[in-house]
């Protein structure tokens, strides 16, 4: 007998409200949005059952780009995992890969060399500005200014990935990092010009701020709505800026202090509602202590190898044990869990897929609402759905 | 009342932790204890896993100290032991208001075809609720106390459970022109070689 059978039917029955008497109070109406709404940032589907505009019941459904990520893992060597961990959060390809690198490196036990550990730093911060950016493009775009914010977004974005492709070859799938170190060394002319980038983007942030940030149409829009409060942020296990936006101090870079985060002075910024107008907020300060850490690692990073040279790629074989490792990705809480049992590939490969986890609490912003707003919380939510359905 | 059945998981590797293998029956419990104790405070629960272990031999090297003609030497054995087939799932605990962790969590089903029944523990953490779904579609695990136990990410018709390592992939080939290798030996199979008119 399969499990399949003991399933409850899929959609939600339709009840229709009732009065006191028992009499039905008008008719609801469900709504399938997506999979190629535009406003769903990819193939995501919500189910949203609506009396007149407000939202009375939503669930998504998930697994249109679903290509089980975690069986062809575990079906391939350890290093040859690394070029798919790209394809999860197509957004930030350096952040996954040092996620998956930083949980091998827990495995094997291996060192990564001060310089290596200072270019992961310069290219997470990096990722971190970019997604942001886009992000706050993109939830604008859902609010209807359509185009020009996020033609501004991506015109910075667009200076990012050129640095990207300039030490990686690749624009968005960097497939940069490696097991004790990175794939290449950044030479002084790249440092001379991701300075550069780093200088001018606090102008960038200044001008999309002046527009946005005491923006009356924006703060209409955003101030109220969605609100998620603090208990339920933590019960659902939301993690990243969504998590930060209502007020929980939980940064892995500074929990952890994964990687050499404990050297660089930075602070957290923290929302006070949990609306939307706070994710928004959190954002843009978040991008603007990412820029303080970025001056700061490429002030001070040294001269050196930038791999391990006892690392081996090829033929790797960790021994036997299980390792958990996570850091704090633009979208949230990025963990990977791998089970080794001395083969070349590994037993067991898990990747915690921070947009999957944060959209548990989806309905619970929904509920009340708009139907408009449903988009926006949607947006501000961040999510990419290579990660979500894996 | 029964009696809690805990083990302690030995992890080799480095930095690994080790875990806390609970019997199903007090898993409910033995979580919400975890939760709610004021020096734990294990209140997010960031990952939740399931692990496939069909039945298998394992073998493990053990060390023994043996008299070889009165001069003592030491010799390794391997000692084999069946391997029950079962189904695991994982549940990576950490506190966000005292900032520590993880806290591993194991739950272990009798077996991997008709006793895959385990307590959900969603009721605890909302956050476990997409993942239990996603390891109940792919693994098969049943959680009992689900508020919404249905498929997370394949489509309803589909039989059978992926992740699981006895798993066969449907035989889905497409033409290729040039194929190769893997490629021109499933291409025989499904092109067998046209004869000569």
């Amino acid at each position: 007998m399969s499990a399949v059978a003991e399933m409850p039917p899929k959609n939600f029955a339709v009840t229709p409200r009732l009065n006191a008497a028992g009499e039905p109070l008008g008719e609801l109406l469900e709504v399938s949005m997506g999979p190629h709404h535009p406003s769903t940032h990819g193939v995501f589907r919500m189910d949203v059952v609506l009396d007149g505009e407000q939202v009375v019941k939503l669930k998504p459904v998930f697994g249109y780009l679903h290509r089980n990520h975690e069986k062809i893992a575990e079906g391939i060597s350890y290093l040859s995992a690394m070029p798919y961990t790209d394809r999860l959060d197509y957004f930030c390809s350096m952040t996954n890969n040092w996620a998956y690198a930083l949980t091998i490196e827990k495995l094997a036990g291996l060192a990564v060399p001060e310089r290596a550990e200072f270019i992961r730093v310069i290219m997470a911060e990096l990722t971190r500005l970019q997604n942001h950016t886009c992000l706050i493009g993109f939830f604008l775009q859902d609010m209807g200014a359509l185009g020009t914010p996020m033609m501004y977004a991506f015109r910075e974005r667009e200076k990012i990935l050129d640095l990207f492709e300039a030490v990686s070859g690749a624009r968005m799938m960097c497939n940069y990092m490696r097991f004790g170190g990175v794939r290449v060394d950044v030479d002084e002319a790249w440092l001379a010009h991701a300075r550069k980038i780093t200088g001018d983007y606090g102008k960038f942030l200044d001008e999309f701020e002046a527009f946005l940030t005491q923006n009356e149409i924006l703060l209409a829009r955003t101030q109220g709505v969605g609100v998620l409060s603090r208990e339920l942020a933590i019960n659902a296990s939301v993690t990243g800026p969504l998590l930060r936006a209502s007020g929980v101090n939980y940064d892995l870079r500074k929990v952890d202090h994964y990687g050499i985060y404990g050297r660089f002075d930075f602070q957290v910024p923290l929302g006070d509602h949990g609306d939307i107008y706070d994710r928004y907020l959190v954002r843009v300060l978040e991008m603007r202590e990412s820029l303080k850490i970025l001056q700061q690692a490429l002030r001070d990073i040294p001269a050196g190898p930038f791999m391990d040279p006892k690392a081996k790629l090829r033929g790797f074989r960790p021994k036997a044990g299980e390792v958990y490792g996570r850091i704090e990705g633009p979208k949230g809480e990025l963990g990977f869990y791998i089970i080794s049992e001395g083969s070349p590939n590994p037993y067991r490969f898990r990747v915690r897929p921070p947009s999957l986890i944060n959209l548990t609490i989806l309905e619970d912003m929904c509920l009340g609402q708009k139907i408009a707003d449903a988009i926006v919380i949607l947006g501000s939510v961040d999510i990419v759905l290579g990660e979500v359905d894996r | 009342m029964p009696v809690t059945k805990l083990d302690i998981v030995p992890n080799d590797c480095p930095a690994g932790e080790r875990s806390l293998r609970v019997d199903a029956v007090s898993a409910f419990a033995v979580a919400r204890f975890l939760r709610d104790d004021p020096q734990l405070k294990l209140d997010y629960c960031s990952n939740v896993t399931g692990i496939d272990w069909p039945q298998a031999t394992v073998k493990t090297k053990v060390k023994k100290k043996v008299l070889v003609a009165g001069v003592e030497k030491e010799i390794e054995e391997t000692i084999e032991t069946l391997r029950s087939g079962h189904l695991e799932v994982v549940y990576h605990l950490y506190s966000m208001a005292l900032k520590h962790g993880p806290v591993v969590l194991r739950l272990c089903t009798e077996n991997r075809a008709d006793h895959t029944r385990l307590p959900s523990l969603t009721p605890l953490w909302r956050g476990a609720e997409f993942q239990e779904r996603e390891i109940f579609d792919l693994y098969g695990v049943i959680f009992e106390g689900h508020p919404d136990l249905r498929r997370l990410l394949m489509w309803d018709e589909f039989v059978g459970f992926p992740m699981r390592k006895d798993y066969v992939a449907p035989d889905d080939f497409e033409y290729e022109p040039t194929p190769h290798d893997k490629v021109l030996e499933a291409a025989k199979k499904h092109y067998p070689a046209e004869e000569p008119a």
